[in-house]
């Protein structure tokens, strides 16, 4: 694979699980959320690129509204970009998206990015009445008016999904043009292909089996771009992990709350409970899952981002269930050894 | 890899998360390959050339005119408008699920009294379904394969009325890298549904038998 012509880019993506206080009690939503504006302001200070919260509607991820957590975020930073990751635009509406997140763009200064995708749940469908059956075309639709949305003119438009619009002017206006927006990709190759054919970034989630397998995708979007006449586009990766002091450390952390959060989702979505095998393939040189030390993780993403042809990496950090603090020294870690350990590995092996 | 004339020719239908890797490990396994999704086939052709090398994409009704045996890995909602016609007298692999936290809630599914197989057999009464590849994850088809004789060989469950087609879809099951674990009647197949000890999990043959054992229990 190609070594990608982007900057490197190192962010961080929560589903805002609920955290646990030293008796393992779970916090509130409400201090769950007042923590997670703690941990967006320290990623900036450990110097990461991005922050991001994946939109989400249940007890143990109370995330509804992730643009205004973002929003109390940008106020208390002043590089870091801040997003959604992803936002489930299918039950959405674009012109609300929009809204939300080019006012996001402005009180950030220009820092707001959007990720659009199914996610890794589905509970907004029927929250908000939508039919899972419907979902490609709801998606089809909305990225269609979110794209036009984006180009910053008045906006006529006709769909099945929602009202019609007539030379309507959305607001507020961006003022630099549209912000970045990335399509979230977890397997489907019509959603690599819908991507390019939006210009939209390509961010592969890649939260189980090899890695790998995936590098297909990059090649199939950099063959979809071109067909489209569109220039190269970045292509990131978001996958789910825990950095702690030393490799037992992270896995005896994270180990548990991993099982407890998989089995619960496995009872909604009919999947296999992780065993101790699986979870040590995951977190080894050709699984998903990035726990471990710094060298370790640091390591992996290196690899990784070269054999996907990515330029960007997210790592989707904590678990239902670990501590606000231990969620803390994961991202410090992230930030001042693990990002520039990559950065270090990436460029030696440039220049070899 | 080098085709076999000797081999039954496989159509996929559906090219989105789970039918190109269901192709990718058919050319793997020399088995002359065709991919369709629902519109004309230029528009799946670089996912065919990048994703599934040596896999041709294809019109369905052509693809499986040319066919011996059509995988359906098409999304479960869109099955009840899907033409019986276009399989008739072919042996069809059920790569589906019906699992309605996650697909919504199908009409044509509801109601406990069949299995989502039996229900896709009585709507394909003119073909021979067989319920395979369904138990496992699309990104642990890939991995998981094993040669014959291995120790870590995970094993997958297939399940058809027809014993003919059963025998010949469990070869396919075999060589592709996967112990084929026979269960004679799709009803017997709702032990491989999704909430079932097996579904997803990585088991060798004996204990994947097992686990259907003190589920039939």
């Amino acid at each position: 694979m190609a070594v990608s012509p982007f900057p490197l880019v190192f962010g961080l993506d929560t589903f805002g699980d609920v955290t646990h206080d030293e008796g393992d009690r779970p916090l509130s939503h409400a201090q769950t959320i007042r923590n997670l504006v703690d941990q967006g302001v320290l990623a900036d200070q450990v110097g990461l690129d991005f922050f991001g919260i994946g939109e989400h509607h249940t007890d143990d991820f109370p995330l509804s509204a992730a643009d205004v957590v973002l929003a109390a975020i940008a106020a208390r930073t002043a590089r870091i970009h801040v997003g959604s990751a992803v936002t489930v635009l299918s039950s959405d509406d674009p012109v609300r998206v929009f809204q939300r997140y080019s006012t996001l763009n402005a009180v950030s200064s220009g820092r707001a990015e959007v990720i659009l995708g199914r996610g890794s749940s589905i509970e907004s469908f029927p929250l908000f009445g939508y039919d899972l059956a419907d979902y490609e075309n709801l998606f089809e639709e909305k990225v269609d008016l979110f794209a036009e949305l984006l180009k910053g003119e008045p906006v006529t438009w006709q769909g099945k999904t929602r009202p019609s619009l007539d030379n309507q002017d959305v607001v507020p206006h961006t003022e630099s043009g549209p912000f970045p927006v990335w399509v979230g990709v977890g397997g489907s190759p019509q959603s690599v292909l819908r991507a390019a054919r939006y210009g939209f970034s390509l961010m592969l989630a890649i939260i189980g089996g090899s890695p790998a397998r995936f590098a297909p995708f990059s090649q199939l979007f950099s063959q979809a771009l071109e067909s489209v006449g569109r220039d190269a586009l970045p292509v990131g990766v978001h996958s789910p992990g825990h950095v702690a002091a030393t490799d037992e450390q992270a896995r005896e952390e994270f180990w548990p709350r991993y099982l407890e959060v998989i089995r619960r989702v496995s009872e909604t979505r009919g999947f296999a409970i992780p065993t101790e095998e699986s979870f040590r393939f995951e977190i080894g040189p050709q699984g998903a899952l990035y726990v471990g030390s710094a060298e370790t993780v640091a390591q992996k993403i290196a690899q990784n981002l070269t054999v996907l042809g990515a330029n960007r990496f997210d790592l989707k950090y904590g678990m239902g269930g670990l501590s606000h603090e231990a969620l803390m020294t994961n991202i410090e870690l992230y930030g001042t050894q693990v990002v520039p350990r990559v950065r270090e590995l990436l460029s030696r092996s440039q220049d070899g | 890899m080098e085709r076999d004339g000797d081999l039954p020719r496989i159509a996929v239908f559906g090219a989105g998360h789970v039918g190109p890797v269901i192709a990718r490990v058919a050319v793997d396994a020399s088995y002359d390959v065709t991919i369709a999704a629902s519109a004309e086939p230029e528009r799946i052709a670089l996912i065919t050339e990048l994703l599934i090398p040596g896999a041709e994409p294809r019109w369905a009704a052509d693809a499986a005119a040319e066919a011996d045996v059509v995988v359906l890995s098409i999304p479960i909602h869109k099955f009840a408008a899907f033409d019986p016609a276009l399989v008739a007298g072919k042996v069809v692999v059920d790569a589906m699920n019906y699992w309605p936290p996650v697909d919504g809630v199908q009409e044509l599914f509801e109601g406990r009294r069949y299995g989502s197989s039996e229900i896709v057999q009585q709507h394909l009464d003119r073909s021979m379904v067989v319920k395979t590849l369904n138990q496992i994850g699309y990104h642990d088809l890939e991995d998981q394969r094993r040669p014959a004789g291995s120790a870590e060989r995970r094993a997958l469950g297939v399940a058809s009325d027809d014993s003919g087609a059963l025998d010949l879809v469990a070869e396919i099951v075999e060589r592709v890298g996967y112990d084929a674990v026979r269960l004679d009647s799709l009803s017997a197949g709702r032990l491989l549904e999704p909430g079932a000890p097996v579904f997803g999990a990585s088991l060798g043959r004996s204990q994947f038998e097992r686990a259907l054992l003190v589920e039939a229990a």
